[in-house]
């Protein structure tokens, strides 16, 4: 399983295009927002968790579909099913791969809007990461079977964000929420660590039923 | 086949004709003068829309979505048995 | 099947017929007076959509792990089904909900989660409609994440603090609002499984007509 990842890894290392390209994205999303929900010539502090959450979910978005796009111009996708491997294997690979990009992108966003929006991310960085992890986990994990399953699909570029985006919509509540605990004056930690526990919850539901369906649906 | 549509179609259109309008509330007075008369008292919003035609819209709303969703499922299964039709004669007649 | 959608078309047409009647009856309920009687068509609304999304999560199911044609056709009836129907939850809920709350909407559990279902299961049908071949299987495991939502969306209103009723509210119903209430539900769910074969029934032809297409190319 890890060969995969590990595989998928190389592949970008030498190029580094979708990381590079997601960075810039979800930078520029950044400021899209920010300059959006202006008031008083600053930004409002109050958006920050929805807009760093809107972020991850739509250069994860578009990450997604150029991993698999290069997944399928290079046919690797269907030399992969036709090999003896795993199909939950197969799956885990590609979800991990997905995960150190995203993570990868967070490192740098997360800042980014802690800087922009004077928003006190780190105060409690350990609910923060654990927010950000879970919440990641649980975007990825259906997006990787929903892009795997869109490889060969006709519309797939305008598929994968109608598809995702209802799915994924509770994880997101649940991290901007979360976040958004985190981030009040007098940060509500109970209430952020409630909507960790939902996250993981969503992370293990997601998970199951991607792992339980990813071999019938891919299989021809 | 259309038989069992027809029936679906008549009952969801016949409810509605039978069942007796909700009770009225009585019209409000018209005013006494010509000129403009304010509002003499506070209004919230809610007072606005008075009650029996929010019901009316509701179930209103039900027996249209549900008639045209029949409708829509009888059309489009007309045209698939026309279609049905056309094709089996052509392979009927097409096979050698 | 065939031989009962006949007679139970008719039992449905009367019930929906005696419907009104029995609720115009039922007692008024004390703070929201006649707007509450949109209840006893929304929350059976709510019910069948329920229904339908759990019958379009077993077609798919069955459909990813059996091939069986007939899942399939469930499972597209269903998601139609679950859309349609939604709609008319989501539409009578805020016309209640007006002179209840005084506001159209509100984003709390149950009315979030019940929207992010009827969407992926628009997003079902979109991705049956637009996706190209293959789209069945992929369609099919959307479904299994929107009957996933199900009971998230049942229970949201116990375990968040809503402005929805709490599912507390059925069992405790006034008895003069037991007896339309239920009867209401019965209607619904007759009505649902009624439409869903004949949905069914149209799915069939078009397959069979998708067949009798390769048939012909073959020859």
């Amino acid at each position: 399983m890890f060969e995969i990842t590990r595989k998928d890894l190389l592949v970008e290392a030498r190029t580094r295009e979708i990381l590079y390209t997601t960075i810039f994205f979800a930078v520029s999303c950044v400021l899209v927002f920010a300059f959006g929900f202006v008031k008083e010539g600053r930004p409002v502090q109050d958006a920050a968790a929805g807009i760093l959450w809107i972020a991850i979910a739509f250069s994860g978005t578009l990450a997604l579909g150029r991993a698999f796009e290069r997944e399928r111009h290079g046919e690797t996708l269907r030399a992969l099913l036709m090999a003896p491997i795993d199909r939950p294997a197969l799956y885990l690979g590609k979800l991990f791969g997905i995960l150190i990009l995203l993570a990868a992108v967070e490192v740098l966003v997360v800042p980014l809007v802690a800087l922009m929006f004077q928003a006190s991310l780190f105060s409690h960085a350990g609910l923060m990461v654990g927010l950000l992890a879970a919440g990641t986990v649980g975007f990825a994990a259906v997006g990787t079977l929903f892009a795997a399953m869109l490889v060969r699909a006709r519309s797939r570029d305008v598929m994968l964000p109608v598809l995702l985006y209802p799915i994924t919509v509770p994880v997101i509540i649940a991290g901007v929420r979360g976040t958004a605990a985190l981030l009040a004056p007098d940060a509500d930690l109970p209430m952020a660590r409630a909507w960790l526990s939902m996250l993981v919850f969503f992370d293990v539901v997601f998970v199951t039923l991607a792992l339980w369906t990813f071999e019938p649906v891919m299989t021809e | 086949m259309t038989v069992r549509v027809l029936i679906l179609s008549l009952m969801l259109f016949a409810a509605p004709v039978s069942a007796q309008a909700p009770p009225q509330q009585p019209p409000p007075k018209p005013a006494a003068t010509d000129e403009f008369v304010p509002v003499d008292r506070p209004m919230s919003a809610q007072e606005t829309i008075p009650a029996p035609r929010l019901v009316a819209i509701a179930y209103g709303f039900i027996w249209v979505v549900l008639f045209g969703y029949v409708w829509s499922v009888r059309s489009r299964l007309a045209s698939v048995e026309r279609e049905l039709q056309t094709v089996s004669k052509r392979v009927g007649s097409g096979g050698r | 099947m065939k031989k009962l959608f006949v007679p139970l078309s008719v039992v449905s047409a009367a019930m929906f017929l005696y419907a009104p009647f029995m609720i115009l009856d039922a007692p008024y309920e004390s703070t929201m007076g006649l707007v509450q009687k949109i209840f006893y068509f929304h929350a059976s609304c709510g019910m069948a959509m329920f229904a339908a999304a759990f019958a379009s999560g077993i077609g798919s199911a069955v459909f990813l792990f059996t091939r069986k044609p007939a899942a399939d056709r469930l499972a597209v009836a269903g998601a139609e089904l679950t859309s349609i129907i939604g709609l008319l939850v989501l539409v009578t809920g805020p016309l209640w909900a007006r002179k209840a709350w005084g506001v159209w909407w509100q984003w709390d559990a149950r009315l979030t989660s019940t929207l992010v279902m009827w969407m992926i299961f628009n997003a079902y049908l979109l991705l049956r409609r637009y996706g190209g071949p293959g789209s069945d299987r992929l369609a099919a495991a959307v479904a299994l994440f929107g009957m996933a939502n199900v009971p998230f969306v049942y229970w949201s209103v116990n375990v968040w603090r809503t402005l929805h009723p709490k599912t507390s509210v059925i069992p405790s119903l006034q008895p003069g609002m037991r007896g339309p209430f239920w009867f209401c539900v019965v209607a619904f769910l007759l009505l649902f499984a009624l439409l869903l074969s004949l949905r069914m029934e149209l799915e069939k032809r078009r397959q069979q007509l998708d067949e009798l297409y390769l048939a012909a190319e073959g020859d």
